[in-house]
């Protein structure tokens, strides 16, 4: 509606009688629509009724969420393709982007907005207090430590993962090892956050001096003479052996997507640089760098919203305490803790409003994009 | 598979019983039966307080033959005799708790003979959690019955309505005459409207005024068990004349970290001020700004904050589990030679040094009085069961919870659970140490339960554990603890 | 670029092998720093839970040790508030020096055995490994624990807890449909924001990547109310769905930076050749975003696998529905006092995303998308 170069403009005019409806072609894709939908229905009845594990289920399950949707696209794009090209264009992007958007908009953005209408609330949303409760997270002195700590989380986890990521992708895709080395920085997102921080009970363990020490690092020190440190009580370097915890997870997240995007850098551009007397590092930084520029953006702006969301590693291995609480953790404490829904919606919030600027900026990338 | 093994443990679980209480469990079915027949009706009534067949037949009570720990179910209220006339059979009632491992066998068998006698199915969900229980309420998920390890959780579902007064249909003079006045009172919290209603009861309970020594090696060093707190210091300074550490101390627990520091407390409290005090505490109207909860802090202070004391010095005590804490007393030679802790403790004991043996490697003493005027106090803990759903077998479960029968099996079997009825049969504990911790809360003077558990969960499980770990490890001066704690109460509802 | 160097002989071999040397180094030293964490949880699930807590992993390497040879013992109540002669050794030592342990010129050294006591190790540097395995962690983890009761008549019983088998039927089924569905939706979408015009288009965008930061508790207890009403809370249905919403954020946001990234002239030749948008998706841009694909069902699989609280609330912890997270939990003690067997049940839970890894990974081939060109 708002720009009419849509590519149907750009493409020559399709075959046959194009401005009228196929009305066969309609009625078939209906057809196949509402049997579709129908069998959907029919499956989700039989799912929800399903309350036993078997391999059937499960068989049963993949072919109705896969081939429900597949099904779905497909008729759906049957009755599509026969209408006259004008509303056919106009209909058909809703198609594809809705049964996504849907269930998002259904699953999160609607429970979202319910969170929204609770922080202007009391504890059990009983009495309109207005914005008290925002107020009060930027009053409060544990959510102003949060703050602080989410700051260093988003700076030191965000560059930690993205540099090391990007780092370990371009020496394994030059590297003759690249499987078992991806493998191994891998690894730790296999494992789950209870045996993560059981690794890392291993590594941060304290016993006193001249005890034997369990842990790792004190081990080394106290191998140097140094006292042995309680590292999840030391402040404020604690935070940092917390972002050590998280780098070491997160980090094979970046890797895959950068060494899958170092992949589709076409061979022949970076030739071409090295015939003209590139170095490598020239090459890197100004042919590869900007080409997957668009990668880089997306790992950053994921893992930058998975700092501020940071709350598993901090729960487990230090419950917030000892001035590593993250907002993440108030919140939690807030909504299931204190129960105090208002309090806690408001926390969200803050960490909704926190985050926009990443999402402007994401924003801007897509309006210079701009589709053909 | 496991199945099986239930319905083996089960049938094994049961012939104990029966041969333990004498032909008790035929007994059940004929002095349950008259006062069945009035049951239902009773559910609507607000006013059934009085009601049920309370009074039915007092001379029922002696009528299975003397036998110790058989119960007259009509006395308890009239769906726990129809439960058994087995007028609920088929039906299934859920209860969500939060034990796992072993434990959670122990507790899936206390149940066995309650289903085998009134076919009622009861489901034991696990993973109880302050999180899933909050999601499943809002939720509408909840199960019928929940397990709340902490009085002070329950009292805010209590508040905002969503618990259902036993009061309703359980008996009074039963609940007077087979618990102590102070674990009804524990359970007694206000509702939406401000009314006082029972908010649940105890199936069992846990000993908390315990210090835990190396039995052996503490008689070896000629050691006497202090009978006072001078007492006690002076046994602390010996062992650091003799060249160790008298305490072990560790707080940490994940999400949890600081709740040993709050039983410290409260246990200070008991023997420093009144009682009167310690219930206003901790109902929040005596602040802990004040200077007897000042005073409490001080008498902590110097045992915590001097390196001597405390293994590994202060600053092994944020960072060391609380399970783990106690190893090094079980070493050998021991490392220290104090622990406080509660009787689940010896769980560790076992896991952590395999082969230590109760009563010979280690026992405890009653953590002596500070001042005598205060008596010998005991703090306890325990896990009690409330209502979400109401329906008449599920009144008839949580009836059961108040009899010995239900926690008899657990007893018998040892491993950590003390029976909080007066009708139970103390030569049923397994060892001579939980014997001795029974008796001990059942005839305390004043028995008064953990107080972060008996205030509302925003203090009692937040607050109050946070600003006990800042102050320990540093992270926040006297005043600055104190004041977080003390703001743990603005987020309580009212 | 290894391929390239080969392609273009007038590189001197011997800046090549610095370069490999160099990379695959660096590379070395990365991955070694990345494993020892792992390590020693691989090493500490073999070792008995009492050596766990008493001595580090590492020391199952051969390293010196101070072993003790003899032991002097001066006698109770021998005083230690001045400095100690010891004959048998020719030295004087202190109280302090014995409580840190001193080293005599010989490289032996004395330490307190039983200050108590008054007993003095005296001890040697030698070669030791603490080399006492056991599988019982792995035993427990995978046949079900074992717990022993002592009954009334002094004869013990044995019980034997569930195995892993069900719990890892349980979580397959519901990870595959958690892992599969979001995919296509988040394909099709991501096409239509990436390559399309629609009203609204910016503003529903804003919303997908604004949605990334709700964290997933915030969405819950609505979410439960929903569901229930619908009655599905409980099955395995639920649980689809709710990863399903909670993956999606993630999934459009990610594929839409892949497939916008798509060369325009591969589009454009096929939209002269009149290709349809639907005829494209599928024969082209699907087969060209499958690195994408495939590293998103990875994450997807990791997170859905690992996730323990969504299932506890949506699925429940009912012996028959357990997943494998909710069932290492319940191992692990009501007080966390089994907590060592996380160390196997880690390890036996991370199986099966490697294997998901490992077969995903091989559609990461180079040149997948330039090869397209190219032909």
């Amino acid at each position: 509606m708002i720009q009419q170069t849509s590519e149907a403009d750009k493409r020559p005019v399709p075959s046959p009688a194009a401005g009228a409806l196929l009305t066969g072609q309609f009625l078939v894709g209906l057809l196949g629509l509402a049997v579709t939908l129908g069998l959907l229905w029919l499956g989700f009845i039989y799912l929800r009724g399903a309350r036993e594990t078997s391999v059937l289920n499960a068989v049963i399950a993949i072919v109705w969420g896969v081939g429900g949707v597949g099904a779905l696209f497909v008729t759906g794009n049957t009755v599509i393709e026969s209408l006259p090209p004008y509303w056919r264009d106009r209909v058909r992007p809703f198609l594809f982007f809705l049964p996504g958007v849907g269930i998002l908009f259904l699953f999160l953005m609607i429970p979202t907005l319910i969170t929204l209408y609770q922080s202007f609330f009391n504890n059990d949303t009983t009495e309109f207090v207005g914005l008290n409760n925002y107020i009060a997270t930027f009053t409060d002195r544990s959510m102003l430590e949060s703050f602080r700590n989410n700051l260093i989380w988003l700076f030191l986890g965000t560059a930690g993962c993205v540099v090391l990521g990007l780092l370990i992708a371009v020496l394994a895709d030059r590297s003759r090892f690249e499987v078992v080395a991806k493998a191994i920085i891998f690894l730790p997102m296999a494992i789950s956050l209870v045996g993560a921080s059981v690794i890392w009970r291993f590594m941060y363990a304290y016993a006193p001096p001249g005890q034997p020490q369990i842990g790792l690092q004190n081990a080394i020190i106290t191998a140097f003479g140094i006292p042995p440190q309680s590292w999840l009580t030391l402040q404020p370097w604690n935070n940092l052996f917390l972002i050590l915890v998280m780098i070491w997870g997160s980090t094979g997240f970046a890797m895959v997507l950068f060494s899958a995007a170092l992949k589709g850098v076409p061979a022949d551009i970076t030739e071409a640089a090295q015939v003209d007397g590139a170095t490598e590092v020239q090459t890197f930084f100004q042919i590869i760098i900007p080409y997957i520029q668009g990668t880089i953006l997306t790992v950053t702006t994921t893992i930058a919203i998975g700092t501020l969301k940071i709350f598993d590693v901090v729960y487990v291995m230090t419950g917030g305490q000892y001035g590593t609480s993250v907002v993440g953790t108030e919140f939690y404490r807030q909504f299931f803790t204190n129960r105090n829904f208002g309090y806690g919606s408001a926390i969200a919030i803050v960490l909704f409003i926190a985050i926009s600027p990443v999402i402007v900026y994401n924003l801007r990338q897509l309006q210079k994009q701009e589709g053909f | 598979m496991r199945i099986k093994g239930y319905a083996v443990f089960a049938l094994l679980l049961i012939g104990m019983i029966l041969a333990a209480c004498g032909g008790g469990g035929a007994a059940q079915n004929p002095t349950a039966a008259p006062a069945a027949t009035e049951a239902p009706a009773a559910t609507e009534a607000p006013a059934a307080t009085e009601a049920p067949a309370a009074t039915a037949a007092p001379s029922a009570t002696e009528a299975p033959s003397g036998t110790t720990g058989t119960t007259d179910y009509s006395r308890i209220s009239a769906e726990l005799a129809a439960a058994f006339n087995r007028e609920y059979e088929g039906t299934t009632v859920s209860l969500l708790h939060g034990l796992s491992g072993e434990e959670e066998l122990r507790f899936q068998a206390t149940f066995e003979p309650f289903e085998e006698a009134t076919g009622i199915t009861v489901n034991l969900v696990p993973g109880s959690s302050t999180e899933t229980i909050a999601v499943k309420v809002e939720g509408g998920t909840i199960e019928d019955i929940v397990n709340f390890p902490q009085p002070g959780a329950m009292a805010s579902y209590a508040r905002q309505g969503k618990i259902i007064d036993l009061n309703q249909f359980l008996n009074p003079e039963w609940l007077q005459e087979n618990y102590n006045q102070g674990f009804i009172d524990t359970n007694t919290v206000p509702d939406a409207n401000g009314n006082p209603i029972l908010g649940g009861v105890f199936q069992r309970i846990n000993f908390k005024s315990a210090v835990w020594y190396p039995k052996a090696a503490f008689e070896e060093a000629g050691y006497t068990i202090p009978e006072t707190w001078d007492e006690m210091v002076e046994l602390m300074d010996q062992i650091v004349a003799d060249g160790d550490t008298p305490w072990c101390i560790g707080i940490e627990s994940g999400g949890a970290t600081g709740w040993p520091a709050t039983d410290w407390v409260e246990d200070i409290m008991l023997r420093t001020t009144s009682l009167e005090n310690y219930d206003a505490w901790t109902r929040g109207e005596l602040s802990f700004d004040s200077p007897e909860v000042r005073n409490a802090m001080q008498v902590l202070t110097d045992i915590w904050f001097n390196d001597q004391y405390v293994y590994g010095g202060r600053a092994a005590i944020a960072s060391t589990n609380f399970g783990d804490a106690p190893t090094p007393m079980l070493q050998d030679p021991p490392q220290c030679w104090l622990h406080r802790q509660g009787n689940f403790i010896t769980t560790f004991f076992e896991t952590n040094v395999p082969g230590v043996e109760a009563g010979v490697d280690y026992d405890f003493f009653y953590l002596p009085p500070i001042d005598e005027q205060y008596g010998k106090p005991v703090l306890f803990a325990g896990d009690l069961f409330s209502m979400f759903n109401d329906r008449p077998e599920v009144r008839a479960v949580i009836s059961y919870f108040t009899t010995y029968e239900a926690i008899q099996p657990w007893i018998k079997l040892g491993g950590g659970a003390l029976s909080p009825h007066q009708n139970s049969v103390l030569e049923d504990y397994r060892s001579d140490l939980e014997r001795r911790m029974a008796e001990t809360i059942l005839n305390a003077d004043s028995a008064r339960f953990d107080g972060s558990d008996l205030m509302p969960g925003e203090v009692g499980a937040g607050s109050f554990w946070k600003g006990m770990t800042d102050y320990v490890s540093g992270s926040a001066n006297l005043d600055q603890a104190l004041e977080t704690i003390q703001n743990g109460w603005a987020n309580v509802q009212r | 670029m290894a391929t390239m160097a080969t392609t273009r002989p007038g590189r001197r071999s011997g800046s090549r092998l610095l370069r490999d040397v160099l990379i695959n180094g660096s590379l070395a030293i990365l991955c070694i720093l990345w494993l020892i964490p792992l390590l020693g949880l691989l090493i500490s699930s073999f070792r008995e839970r009492a050596d766990i807590a008493t001595s580090g992993w590492w020391t199952i390497f051969p390293h010196r040790e101070y072993v003790t040879e003899s032991q002097i013992d001066l006698g109770r109540g021998f005083p230690v508030d001045q400095p100690i002669t010891l004959d048998q050794l020719g030295v004087t030592v202190t109280d302090d020096q014995l409580r840190a342990g001193y080293t005599l010129p010989d490289g032996r050294r004395v330490i307190w055995a039983n200050r108590r006591a008054r007993l003095i190790d005296v001890q040697s540097q030698q070669w030791a490994a603490n080399t006492n395995f056991t599988l019982g962690n792995y035993q427990a983890v995978l046949l079900g624990q074992q717990y022993t009761y002592t009954l009334e008549d002094g004869s013990t019983r044995t019980e034997q807890g569930e195995n892993m088998g069900k719990a890892f039927l349980n979580s397959l089924t519901v990870t595959i449909p958690a892992t599969v569905i979001p995919i296509l939706l988040a394909a099709f979408a991501a096409y239509a924001f990436a390559w399309m015009r629609f009203p609204g288009r910016r503003l529903m965008f804003a919303m997908v990547v604004g949605l990334l930061v709700i964290p997933s508790q915030v969405a819950m207890i609505p979410l439960l109310r929903t569901f229930s009403g619908m009655q599905v809370t409980g099955t395995f249905l639920a649980l689809w769905l709710v990863h399903t919403g909670f993956g999606l954020s993630l999934a459009i946001y990610l594929l839409y930076n892949y497939i916008s990234g798509l060369p325009r002239e591969i589009l454009e030749s096929a939209f002269i050749d009149g290709a349809s948008p639907f005829t494209m998706f599928m024969r082209l841009i699907l087969p060209l975003s499958v690195p994408a694909l495939a590293s998103f069902a990875i994450f997807q699989f990791m997170w859905v696998w690992n996730d323990y609280l969504n299932a506890l609330i949506f699925l429940g912890s009912a012996p028959d529905q357990q997943v494998v997270t909710i069932k290492l939990a319940q191992m692990i003690g009501s007080r966390g006092q089994d907590w060592h067997l996380l160390t196997a049940g880690g390890f036996v839970s991370m199986v099966l995303p490697l294997i998901v890894f490992f077969s995903l990974q091989r559609y990461f081939v180079r040149g997948l998308l330039a090869g397209s060109v190219k032909g």
